[in-house]
């Protein structure tokens, strides 16, 4: 399953776009390309792996300084063209989501890699804040550090119904060492503890999503597939121009009602007592 | 007449790093100014926790105290580090939220409030996973709305640190106060050694973490803005000095060419030298240290 | 992870005002002490430790055979030793004083 990490962006990229080759200037871990989804111009962009980064521990698809630096350029690039534009015809930022992590690196680290991921969230966010329609369409993997740079600020977020597709705060192996757990065990108290799960469907249970949506071959997608995903790319864009710009969407589902019930109890009293004070 | 005693200044300091979440968020307020919301009383716990046979708190570790900071109003938000490492749950991150939000919307109806985030945590919580890394993204992005209003101010005393997911929250804020004995970094040593192998990262190599991701490297290198010695009064009064700012002129996070510029003139044939990138990187920086 | 509970009937003398000490974290316990509802005190301990009940209860009569609030307490412990139990029982008491 991990074999193919990042395979499945690019595969999309060229899916939705036409396009599959970095701009100048970017490195060639990431695509960034405009293209027409629904009759409108957007920003598609996505990371992916790149066996000849001249930094090694990015080269498996980790999102690591470049990456959440050029990320960010494409999006502020659009976000200050866009600027005088009425709400209605600011451009939507599709991100494509397959990325195994951050990087692990010291390179990174000493160079300040969670300041790199700060900037991306910072364009992201700032991009949904200026009315842009940020979707997240999760193809393959999204995990920790990695879609927090890469995706997470999205107003949308789209995943595919597969088994290719997890998206969680931490590898299986890490998660089971750092908690003292087998894998078999770990995997066992995800079927009971949502927010512990590997399964896609165990993560659509905490109402974080927008949608699940079936494709028939996630890797060779046919023209149907497309235009599915597009369909959806698209419900998910006017969903998000008619809502608040904020995170808040991600608490109103039925299942976010269920599942977060506790933060959203704390939550209410924070507010009753902030007005009280 | 001027008192001479023997004493070294250490013995006379009341140490931060000492103190623990709540009466690090307390001193930082005016007197009789503050008070505590959703608190250990309350009963606010993690529910996650006590499935997995893991005694919660019953303020989930995230304490947050308004009231005024050198006259004017404040909330400040704590992570408690001796609580499961200052992990962020549904919980924690729910209240962190919630008071950046509050924060936000008074500062839009006139009121500017300031935010203290007194961050020591390892990151996301394992036992809550995927709601502490939902957590994660939904703090940065409060915390994102309401800096377009007013201060917020991220101090990273020690002895925790702040990394993982939390050192996004860092990365956004308009200023960052740490002492040397604060680390401020995405993946902690362990971790790095872990995935990458102990070539890569010696976490045993203590010289090596601090000269990465200590206070005194990420201030000279310009990602943080004041070194402050580990004494409450002077965190107190650089955090009061911020707060009395107000909003920065441009915003660190906002220098996306600067940084992207800095990345690709990095040499990376060999590991990077802290001193060298600290001394190329913080020729422009114009900090402050606190005594 | 262990739940205890214990009452003492005879801790009858009404207080005002409650008391919040400590930290969860390791070798340590938060105590939330506030006054009860009922008569007596009544206290209910979630420990990450099991097995511990017997040393809990000498910890908690010795406590009460010095204190007489009609109080309600609640411990969350990760493995604080009997000392630093009984230290944390007494800076909850003190602060209601």
């Amino acid at each position: 399953m991990s074999g193919n990490v990042g395979h499945r962006g690019r595969i999309w990229f060229q899916a939705m776009t036409g396009q599959g080759d970095p701009q100048a200037g970017d490195p060639g871990s990431v695509l960034a390309a405009a293209a027409n989804v629904g009759g409108q111009t957007a920003l598609f962009v996505c990371v992916i792996p790149n066996p000849q980064s001249r930094f090694p521990c990015v080269r498996d698809g980790q999102v690591g300084l470049e990456e959440a630096y050029s990320l960010a350029s494409h999006i502020w690039e659009t976000v200050k063209a866009d600027w005088e534009k009425p709400q209605s015809q600011k451009r939507p930022i599709i991100a494509i989501v397959d990325v195994k992590s951050q990087a692990y690196g010291r390179r990174e680290e000493t160079a300040g890699i969670h300041f790199a991921a700060a900037v991306s969230s910072d364009a992201y966010a700032s991009a949904r804040m200026a009315h842009h329609p940020v979707i997240a369409l999760v193809v393959g993997h999204a995990f920790s550090g990695g879609f927090l740079t890469h995706g997470y600020q999205a107003n949308r977020i789209l995943a595919f119904d597969d088994p290719g597709v997890v998206i969680h705060a931490m590898h299986k192996e890490a998660a089971a060492r750092i908690t003292r757990r087998s894998v078999a065990d770990l995997e066992q108290l995800g079927h009971e503890i949502a927010p512990l799960s590997y399964d896609i469907h165990d993560f659509a249970k905490l109402g974080i999503l927008h949608e699940l949506l079936h494709v028939e071959n996630p890797l060779e997608p046919t023209s149907a597939d497309v235009a599915t995903v597009s369909r959806a790319v698209v419900n998910a864009i006017d969903d998000a121009r008619k809502g608040p710009t904020d995170l808040g969407v991600r608490f109103l589902s039925d299942a976010a009602k269920k599942s977060r019930k506790a933060g959203i109890e704390a939550r209410a009293l924070m507010e009753k007592q902030w007005s009280q004070a | 007449m001027n008192k001479v005693t023997g004493t070294p200044a250490f013995v006379t300091r009341n140490s931060f790093i000492e103190l623990n979440a709540r009466a690090r968020a307390r001193i930082l307020f005016d007197e009789e100014s503050w008070r505590e919301m959703v608190g250990p009383f309350d009963r606010m716990e993690s529910p996650w926790l006590p499935m997995q046979d893991v005694t919660p708190e019953a303020d989930d570790g995230c304490i947050v105290i308004k009231g005024k900071i050198a006259g004017k109003p404040a909330v400040a938000i704590a992570l408690e580090g001796a609580f499961q490492g200052g992990s962020l749950g549904e919980v924690s991150g729910a209240k962190m939220m919630a008071a950046l939000d509050l924060a936000a919307k008074d500062s839009r109806e006139g009121s500017i409030t300031a935010a203290v985030l007194l961050l020591e945590t390892g990151g996301v919580r394992l036992q809550e996973a995927n709601l502490g890394l939902a957590a994660v993204a939904e703090v940065v992005s409060s915390l994102l709305a309401l800096r377009e209003y007013a201060p917020v101010v991220t101090v990273i005393a020690g002895t925790v640190g702040c990394f993982g997911g939390m050192s996004l929250a860092a990365g956004v804020s308009s200023y960052v106060i740490m002492t040397r004995e604060g680390r401020l970094g995405l993946n902690g040593p362990e971790v790095i050694e872990q995935e990458s192998g102990i070539e890569e990262f010696d976490s045993t190599d203590r010289a090596m973490i601090w000269s990465i991701h200590g206070g005194e490297q990420r201030v000279g290198m310009g990602l943080a803005d004041v070194l402050a010695e580990d004494d409450a009064e002077n965190i107190a009064s650089a955090v009061r000095e911020f707060v009395s700012a107000g909003k920065p002129a441009q915003y660190r996070s906002r220098k996306v060419a600067l940084y992207r510029e800095r990345i690709a003139a990095l040499d990376i044939s060999h590991q990077i030298d802290p001193l060298a990138l600290r001394k190329e990187w913080g020729k422009d920086v114009s900090h402050g240290e606190k005594q | 992870m262990e739940q205890i509970d214990f009452v003492y009937p005879t801790a009858t003398r009404r207080i005002s005002g409650r008391s919040h000490v400590g930290v969860v974290g390791s070798g340590d316990m938060e105590v939330l002490l506030e006054p009860s509802i009922q008569d007596g005190a009544q206290v209910h301990i979630t420990t990450s430790v099991a097995g511990f009940r017997d040393t809990w209860k000498a910890v908690f009569d010795r406590f009460f055979s010095r204190f007489d609030g009609a109080v309600q307490i609640q411990v969350n412990d990760a493995g604080a030793t009997p000392g630093t139990v009984l230290l944390r029982l007494e800076q909850a008491a003190e602060a209601i004083k």
